[in-house]
């Protein structure tokens, strides 16, 4: 018991260590955003459920504002061009079971860029608030 | 181990993995967030019923699980079979039956136990209130001698529980957690296996469970679990406790060791032990 809160207690102070650094900045900034968006687009390009919704969309224009979007809510201070999350998917009337399937390809993503798991937390944690704006729209 | 364990341990691996896993089976959650079946049969938790159910269904998904459960007490040994089919993230309802060996005193202990678990708000990553879902445990117990000879007033209850559960994303230095608290209004004694109600009380009574956790990578969680329970015999009924990890390769099939701590029952004290519980997704 006392070994488990200990260990507890460790981490959340190592984890207020790290607070001074946002979550973009932990990343590894701009390139790491990028290459997690690449894979993330790699990993749509190669899965039937995804690709569907992405069908007839200019893949430049999603990665530039996906990129951007990320730094934002990550604390990276960039400023966002794109449509308002409920804009762009409004019309799509995205399903539960597809949202959560492109967090698990966003996963993958970010395994592909070696980000560490607890590192991938803090990034979904920035995205959940976001899911009530896109999902059956 | 002995042969009887050997055989179940290979039942519950044979039937979780030999289903081979359908190509439609319900995946839209994420993983580690549902799959688990309690020792009463519905979605959990291992000593406690959860507010996620017990599959991976989103709403327009339904899916069927299946688990066994085992724990080896010094005088006792506990195992349930259990099947719980979820409809659209919204319904679940299973049924189990829990074999309660008297290892010390000779013979065994047979309890059916119906369920059913209604989510009633929210979800258990993405609302930012927890999950909650409202359930009930109907219980028959098959054989009755022992619940007679203790005092019980009845061999056939029904539990009712409102349970609440959260995960918090990235929440202690980036690992997630994960919480869940329980009210059960219950007369059950040993969960039914002692019957229900007795000489020193024979009214429901509210018992408040707990569990928490944190999940060290996607498939492995370490938590534990508290969960009061009545002493309607007088016997000194024990709260429980456990710790617990389970590894969770794949939405289809998971693996939960603990150790568990069950105090006295029936009036044999210091009942700890090695709890197993294996379960999978048919679909
Ligand atoms: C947290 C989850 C999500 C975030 C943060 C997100 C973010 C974005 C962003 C920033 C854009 C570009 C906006 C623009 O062009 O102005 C976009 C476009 C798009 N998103 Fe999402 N999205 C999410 C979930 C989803 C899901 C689950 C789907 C489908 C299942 C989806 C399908 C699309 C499609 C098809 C486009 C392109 C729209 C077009 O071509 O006009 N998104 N998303």
């Amino acid at each position: 018991m006392k070994v488990v809160l200990t260990a507890i207690l460790f981490l959340v102070l190592q984890g207020c260590a790290s607070h001074n650094l946002t979550v973009y900045e932990q990343l590894g900034g701009r390139s790491k955003v990028t290459e997690i968006v690449d894979n993330f687009i790699t990993q749509i390009e190669y899965d039937e459920v995804m690709f569907a919704y992405f069908e007839d969309s200019n893949i430049t224009r999603f990665k530039e504002k996906m990129v951007e979007h990320i730094c934002v809510i990550t604390g990276g201070g960039c400023t966002y061009s794109g449509d308002s999350m409920e804009r762009v998917h409004t019309g799509m009337n995205i399903p539960e079971r597809d949202f959560n399937h492109a967090v698990d390809l966003l996963i993958a993503a970010m395994n592909d860029a070696q980000v560490p798991h607890r590192l991938q937390n803090k990034v979904l944690a920035t995205m959940a608030p976001s899911r009530s704006e896109i999902i059956y729209r | 181990m002995k042969i009887k364990d050997l055989r179940l341990l290979l039942w519950g691996v044979a039937m979780t993995l030999g289903v081979s896993p359908a190509v439609d089976a319900a995946d839209g959650k994420l993983i580690a967030t549902a799959g688990l079946i309690q020792v009463e049969g519905s979605g959990g938790g291992g000593i406690v019923p959860w507010a996620t159910l017990a599959g991976y269904d989103t709403q327009e998904q339904t899916s069927a699980s299946a688990g066994v459960t085992q724990v080896n007490l010094r005088d006792y040994r506990l195992t349930t079979y259990a099947a719980a089919v979820s409809f659209y993230d919204r319904i679940e309802v299973g049924v189990a039956q829990q074999r309660f060996d008297l290892k010390s005193l000779g013979g065994e202990i047979k309890q059916d136990i119906f369920s059913a678990k209604y989510r009633v708000y929210g979800d258990v990553i993405y609302t930012s209130l927890p999950q909650i879902s409202v359930g009930v445990q109907h219980k028959r117990l098959k054989d009755e001698a022992i619940a007679n000879l203790l005092g019980a007033s009845d061999t056939t209850g029904t539990d009712f529980f409102v349970a609440a559960t959260k995960v918090h994303l990235g929440a202690i230095a980036g690992y997630n957690a994960i919480w869940n608290v329980t009210a059960r209004a219950t007369k059950a004694n040993e969960m039914g296996l002692l019957g229900f109600g007795g000489a020193d009380n024979d009214d429901y009574e509210l018992m408040l469970e707990a569990s928490v956790g944190m999940l060290l990578s996607r498939n492995i969680a370490v938590g534990m679990e508290y969960r009061t329970k009545p002493d309607n015999l007088g016997l000194g009924e024990s709260h429980w406790r456990d710790y617990f990890i389970s590894y969770i390769p794949t939405k289809q099939f998971n693996v939960t060791l603990a150790w568990a701590d069950l105090g006295k029952i029936a009036g044999a004290p210091e009942q700890r032990g090695l709890y197993v519980s294996l379960s999978g997704q048919l679909w």
